[in-house]
C-alpha cells in the first residue's frame, strides 16, 4: 500500500447553530489519510464524525484550519469548484439512499456521468458494468421503489463510483439496512478498497468500524484515538 | 393527488384565460365578420339612428337610392324596409319581423332551402322565412299564411289580411335569435304597409368600388363617400363598417375590461398555484436535492430541474385547460347569444389561434417563472446543513 497522503486535515474547526444553540462540531481536528486506506470514523451521535466527513469531501468548509485533497487546499474552493471536485474525485454514500425516484437504477448511476459530460453510450456501458459489479446486473431498469433497501444502497454505491473517484466517503451506509444486508454492503466496500479505492466509513457502530483497517474515534469534536483496527474474533 | 389538484387548478386558470382572450378579441372579429359578410361597407339610416335600432324610416326613398347609385364610387345599393306584422297559419298567430329587400341585391339573409321571393310590383305574394318562423307557425315550404299589418293580435283587424306563400327558408344575419322573420321584395312590403311604407326605407346598404391597390386607399374612399352622403342628404346618417365597429366597441368596452381583469387574475392564480406546489415539493425533497448537490450536480442543475417541474405543471394544466376553455366558451357563447336584440350570428367567444397560443404561451412562461423562486432557494441551499438536518430528521 502506498503511503502517499490523499487527504490531510490541519486543525480544522467547525461550528454551526442548531436553533438557539451554537454547536462546536469540530474543535481542531488534524489527520492524514493515505491512498488505499480504509478508515472508519466512529463515535457517538454528535461527536462530529459526519461534520468531519463533510469537510473531507468538500461538502462543507471549515471555519478555520485547512483540508488538503490530492495536494490541493479544498477549504477555500468556490461552490462551483467544490461541486466539480465532488463530481469527479469524491464518491459519497449516505444513510438514506436518496436515489431519484423517477429514474431507473441505470439512469441513477448515469446521472453523475452525464453531469461530467460523458457520452450516452459510454455512460450506459459504464453504468451497466457498475451495477453488475454491485450485483444488480439484472435490475438495471428497475426504479428505486422496485428495489429493496440493500439493493438501493448498492445502486447508491454504484452511483458514487460513477466517475471513478479517488475517495469514497460513506456516512452510516448501513443505518437503514438489516444486519445481513449491512454486512454485504461492508464486504462490497472492502472489495473496492482491496481494488485500491480509498474508503472512509463513518459509523456509530464500533463493531462495524472494525471492518476497516484503521479506526479513528471521535468525541466532542475531537479525535480521541486513531489506531489500526482490531479484527473481531469469531 | 396534490399534483392532480394543482394541475386541475391550473387547467381552470388556463381555461379562464383562453375564454377571456376569446371574449376580448372575439366580439370585434365576429362583429366585423357580420358586417362585411355581404360586402357592404356603408349603412345609411334615418338621422341619428343605428340600423333597425328604432322604427324610424326615411321617406322619398327612391330619390335617395337613385342619388346614391348615381355616385361614381358607389358600386351598388341595397335598400330595405323593416316592420312588425302579424302572421297566422291555421290556428297559430304570432308577431313577426318583416323585411322588404331587393332580392338580387339584399345583404340581410342567405337562402338555405327553396328560393328567394320574386316580383317587382306592390303585391305581396311570396316570402322567405327563417327557421324560427317555420317552427312557431308549424309551417313548411309551400304553405300559405296570412299576414296582417299591426303590432299585436288585438290590432290585427285594423289591417288588410294578405295571403302569401312561403317559397324559401333563409338565415337572417341581423335578426335576433328567437324572433320569427320573413322577407319579401321591397316594393311588395312597401305596398303591403300602406302609408307607413310608401316610398320609405329603414336602411340602405352601399358598397364602395374597391381600389385593389391599397387597403388604405379603400378606407379613404369609403370615408369620403360616407361624408358625401351625410353632407348631401341631411336626413340620414351614414355609418361605415369601421365606425360601426368603433361604436360597438364603445358599447362593449365593459366586456373587454372584464375579460382583461379576469384574464390577468387567471395568470396570477396560475403563478400562485405553481409557486405553492413547487415550494411544497422542494421542502419535502430537501434531502434528495442536497444529495444531488453533494454528488456533484451544480446549482444550475438543481435550478433547471425544479423550473422544469413548473414548466411541466404548466404544460399539463394548459393541455387540459385548452379543452375546458373551448367547451366553456361554447356554453357561455350560447348563453350570451340569447340576449335580446342581438343578431343571431354575433358570437362573443371567437377562436383566434394566434391570440389563444399567445395567451397560453404567456401562462406557460408564467408557470415556469413561478417555479423560479423555490428553484432558486433550493439551488442556494447549504448542502452540509441540509444533509445534517435530514440525518437528524
Amino acid at each position: 500500500m502506498s503511503a502517499t497522503p490523499l487527504l490531510e486535515a490541519f486543525e480544522v474547526t467547525r461550528r454551526y447553530r442548531t436553533g438557539e444553540n451554537d454547536v462546536h462540531a469540530l474543535r481542531g481536528v488534524s489527520l492524514t489519510i493515505n491512498r488505499g486506506e480504509f478508515v472508519a470514523i466512529v463515535g457517538a451521535s454528535g461527536s462530529g464524525k459526519s461534520t468531519l466527513l463533510h469537510l473531507l469531501g468538500a461538502v462543507d468548509t471549515p471555519d478555520s484550519g485547512r483540508v488538503v485533497f490530492e495536494g490541493r487546499d479544498i477549504s477555500t474552493l468556490t461552490d462551483a469548484d467544490a461541486t466539480r471536485l465532488r463530481l469527479l474525485r469524491v464518491g459519497l454514500v449516505f444513510q438514506r439512499f436518496y436515489l431519484m425516484p423517477t429514474l431507473s437504477a441505470l439512469e441513477n448511476v448515469s446521472l453523475p456521468m452525464a453531469e461530467a459530460g460523458l457520452g450516452k453510450v459510454d455512460r450506459r456501458a459504464r453504468a451497466t458494468a457498475l451495477l453488475s459489479f454491485v450485483g444488480l446486473g439484472e435490475r438495471t431498469s428497475h426504479r428505486p421503489t422496485q428495489l429493496s433497501g440493500g439493493e438501493q444502497q448498492r445502486v447508491a454505491v454504484a452511483r458514487a463510483l460513477a466517475n471513478e473517484p479517488a475517495l469514497l466517503l460513506a456516512d452510516e451506509p448501513t443505518g437503514e439496512l438489516d444486519a445481513a444486508t449491512g454486512a454485504a454492503l461492508i464486504a462490497l466496500l472492502q472489495q473496492l478498497n482491496a481494488d485500491g479505492l480509498t474508503c472512509v466509513l463513518v459509523t456509530h457502530d464500533a463493531a462495524l468500524a472494525r471492518s476497516a483497517r484503521r479506526v479513528i474515534t471521535m468525541r466532542d469534536g475531537r479525535i480521541v484515538s486513531d489506531e489500526p483496527s482490531t479484527p473481531l474474533v469469531a | 393527488m396534490r399534483t392532480l389538484l394543482a394541475v386541475l387548478g391550473l387547467a381552470i386558470a388556463a381555461a379562464l384565460l383562453i375564454d377571456m382572450v376569446m371574449l376580448a378579441t372575439g366580439m370585434r372579429a365576429s362583429f366585423r365578420s357580420l358586417l362585411t359578410s355581404r360586402g357592404y361597407e356603408l349603412r345609411v339610416t334615418p338621422r341619428g339612428t343605428l340600423p333597425f335600432d328604432t322604427e324610424a324610416t326615411v321617406g322619398s326613398a327612391s330619390a335617395l337610392v337613385a342619388s346614391l347609385r348615381a355616385h361614381p364610387d358607389i358600386e351598388r345599393v341595397s335598400p330595405s324596409l323593416g316592420s312588425t306584422v302579424q302572421v297566422q297559419r291555421v290556428d297559430r298567430a304570432r308577431s313577426a319581423f318583416v323585411l322588404g329587400t331587393q332580392p338580387d341585391l339584399q345583404g340581410e339573409y342567405t337562402v338555405i332551402n327553396g328560393r328567394a321571393p320574386l316580383g317587382t310590383d306592390t303585391l305581396l305574394r311570396e316570402v322567405i322565412v327563417n327557421a324560427v318562423f317555420l317552427t312557431a307557425l308549424d309551417a313548411t315550404l309551400g304553405d300559405t299564411i296570412t299576414i296582417t299589418t299591426g303590432r299585436s293580435a288585438q290590432l290585427r283587424i285594423a289591417g288588410t289580411p294578405t295571403r302569401v306563400v312561403i317559397v324559401g327558408e333563409g338565415r337572417f344575419l341581423y335578426v335576433p335569435p328567437g324572433l320569427p322573420a320573413l322577407s319579401a321584395p321591397l316594393a311588395a312590403v312597401q305596398g303591403f304597409l300602406g302609408d307607413a311604407g310608401r316610398d320609405r326605407i329603414s336602411l340602405a346598404m352601399a358598397s364602395v368600388r374597391a381600389d385593389t391597390t391599397s387597403a388604405t386607399a379603400n378606407a379613404a374612399r369609403t370615408e369620403a363617400v360616407r361624408v358625401w352622403i351625410e353632407q348631401t342628404h341631411a336626413r340620414v346618417t351614414a355609418i361605415s363598417t369601421e365606425t360601426a365597429i368603433v361604436q360597438v366597441e364603445e358599447r362593449l368596452a365593459y366586456f373587454r375590461q372584464l375579460a382583461f381583469i379576469l384574464g390577468a387574475l387567471s395568470l396570477v392564480i396560475g403563478v400562485l398555484l405553481v409557486t405553492t406546489l413547487v415550494s411544497l415539493s422542494v421542502n419535502e425533497r430537501l434531502g434528495e436535492l442536497a444529495v444531488l448537490r453533494a454528488i456533484g450536480v451544480p446549482r444550475s442543475g438543481v435550478l433547471q430541474q425544479i423550473m422544469l417541474e413548473g414548466f411541466m405543471l404548466g404544460m399539463a394544466g394548459i393541455i387540459i385547460g385548452l379543452g375546458l376553455g373551448l367547451v366553456t366558451a361554447q356554453w357561455l357563447n350560447a348563453i350570451l347569444r340569447d340576449f335580446p336584440g342581438l343578431p343571431a350570428d354575433l358570437d362573443f367567444f371567437v377562436w383566434s389561434a394566434e391570440a389563444a397560443w399567445k395567451s397560453l404561451a404567456m401562462l406557460l412562461v408564467a408557470s415556469t417563472v413561478a417555479g423560479a423562486l423555490p428553484a432558486w432557494r433550493a439551488s442556494q441551499m447549504r448542502v452540509a446543513q441540509a444533509l445534517r438536518e435530514e440525518a437528524i430528521g
